[in-house]
């Protein structure tokens, strides 16, 4: 579905990628771990088409196509959905019209007919039942007001109302408290993980991971996979540590 | 027929404004329309479109607990100019809402002069503008506090959001106060799309042209939240977003 080689990416004269390669198929689950600093983010944000953040060499495909070459608005069109680490407040603008003309964009975009407004609706109640999130909040400006953890519940809404293929995930687990942390995994597991979509988590902690089990886990530092295992590799970082994973590679 | 003599970039409430197209229409140019809102009433005035000359000017006498609604929006002119006069009787409500939408070299302007002559008086001006190109959007606020207005409430939000380096916004409150038991709160801000949420919002599968269509049409609708009729605040929000979707 996803296929990465050698990927090299600059912020202005600073490169943080640096021949960065995965392979993610369809059903899977992958997680990237690693420390502050190693490109975590960046990745997330160059495969998303943030501006400013360029690709320099090496490759992504997505489903064949060369995602590097397309707009943002295309990348989400095509299945790509990018789960904010800090999710940005739009003032003025509901959620539930935001999200309608981003669903409805999309499904013109790939030449499907677009949702009236019940449509749209009954689908919005039954995802924000799923994520637990109170559909007042669905008619307030997108994320304006909201805590960091009723954020973080936004974007998985988004998620599941969207539907993409493949969602990369930037600490979404971050900002939740225990119960939160919960009704977002849960919430991942039924919206994803299903046989022709795949997720990467970006995280820093075990905790999220304990709830949707990756089948892969990757260790970024320094803008390279430094170690590839399975979900025991996570518990393995938990306890010894990044620094000492990054120097065995 | 104006017996005034024409204006100068001296004259305050004229600094910013294309004087000569002020020059042109000027000698035909209508006088002030002179309305009275009797105590206790509650009057409204909606200009959704400027006359040719691109000049309208009010001069508004509000009664002791009265109330004078004005919602403006400006467009669709080189030049164009609303102004008014308001005088504020006791416990009198002056609100105002203002949008200007500007694009090649237009020059559109709000003038507004707010006396608060008795007290207990209170008013609120909302002004959003988005300017393209080369265009010029203005608001002059001139808020006046009577020695005996005590207790006025004022408030003014001035609010432009520039779509290209070659437009110009001017913001200038002026605050006149002779009374010590006074309220008067200004807010001024000159702005660009934030590149975060356009960002945001195409990770979710909104165009550009889209993304950039629901922020502005959100930043304008502020001028219009207070229109206590829906049809008439859909209307004129409706009249925006088809000029806002021409100025890219």
């Amino acid at each position: 579905m996803l296929n990465i080689e050698n990927l090299h990416a600059s912020i202005g004269d600073t490169e943080i990628l640096k021949g960065l390669s995965l392979q993610i198929n369809a059903g899977e689950i992958h997680a990237i771990m690693g420390p502050n600093g190693a490109g975590k983010s960046t990745l997330g944000y160059v495969l998303g088409g943030r501006p400013g953040y360029e690709a320099t060499e090496g490759s992504a495909t997505f489903d064949g196509q060369d995602l590097l070459d397309m707009d943002p608005h295309e990348r989400a069109a095509a299945g790509l959905f990018l789960g904010f680490q800090y999710p940005v407040e739009i003032p003025g603008v509901s959620n539930v019209q935001f999200l309608r003309e981003a669903v409805n964009a999309q499904r013109t975009a790939r030449g499907e007919a677009t949702l009236s407004g019940g449509e749209f609706l009954k689908a919005a109640r039954e995802k924000a039942a799923l994520l637990k999130m109170d559909m007042d909040m669905m008619k307030r400006a997108v994320n304006v007001g909201f805590s960091g953890g009723e954020k973080k519940r936004n974007e998985m809404v988004q998620m599941g109302l969207i539907d993409p293929k493949l969602a990369i995930l930037d600490e979404t687990d971050s900002g939740l408290d225990i119960d939160a942390l919960r009704t977002v995994g849960a919430g991942i597991n039924t919206i994803m993980r299903k046989p022709d979509k795949a997720v990467l988590l970006i995280t820093h902690y075990q905790r999220l991971l304990e709830l949707v089990e990756p089948d892969f886990v990757h260790v970024l530092a320094n803008g390279r996979i430094v170690k590839t295992g399975g979900p025991e590799l996570a518990l393995q970082l938990e306890n010894e540590g990044y620094e000492a994973i990054a120097e065995v590679a | 027929m104006n017996a005034l003599t024409l204006p100068t970039r001296r004259d305050e409430s004229w600094r910013y404004s294309d004087l000569q197209s002020v020059e042109r229409v000027w000698a035909d140019l209508d006088p002030a329309q002179t309305l009275h809102v009797p105590a206790n009433s509650h009057e409204r005035l909606r200009v959704d479109a400027l006359p040719e000359s691109g000049i309208l000017r009010y001069d508004v006498t509000v009664e002791a607990n009265a109330r004078f609604d004005l919602h403006c929006l400006l467009m669709d002119r080189d030049y164009g100019r609303v102004e008014i006069a308001v005088k504020l009787g006791d416990g009198a409500h002056f609100e105002l809402g203002g949008a200007i939408l500007a694009k090649g070299s237009q020059v559109l302007e709000i003038v507004t002069d707010v006396e608060h002559v008795e007290p207990n008086g209170t008013s609120n001006q909302t002004v959003r503008s988005v300017l393209a190109d080369k265009s010029t959007g203005s608001f002059l606020g001139k808020i006046g506090v009577a020695r005996d207005a005590q207790r006025t409430d004022a408030a003014q939000s001035v609010k432009s959001m520039l779509l290209d380096r070659g437009a110009t916004a001017n913001a200038v409150p002026q605050l006149e106060i002779f009374a010590d038991d006074v309220k008067c709160a200004h807010g001024a801000t000159v702005g660009e799309l934030d590149r975060q949420a356009l960002f945001y919002m195409a990770t979710r599968g909104l165009p550009p042209e889209v993304a950039r269509g629901l922020m502005l049409q959100a930043f304008i609708a502020d001028a219009f939240i207070g229109i206590d009729d829906d049809a008439a605040r859909e209307a004129l929000e409706g009249k925006a977003r088809d000029v806002l979707e021409n100025l890219r």
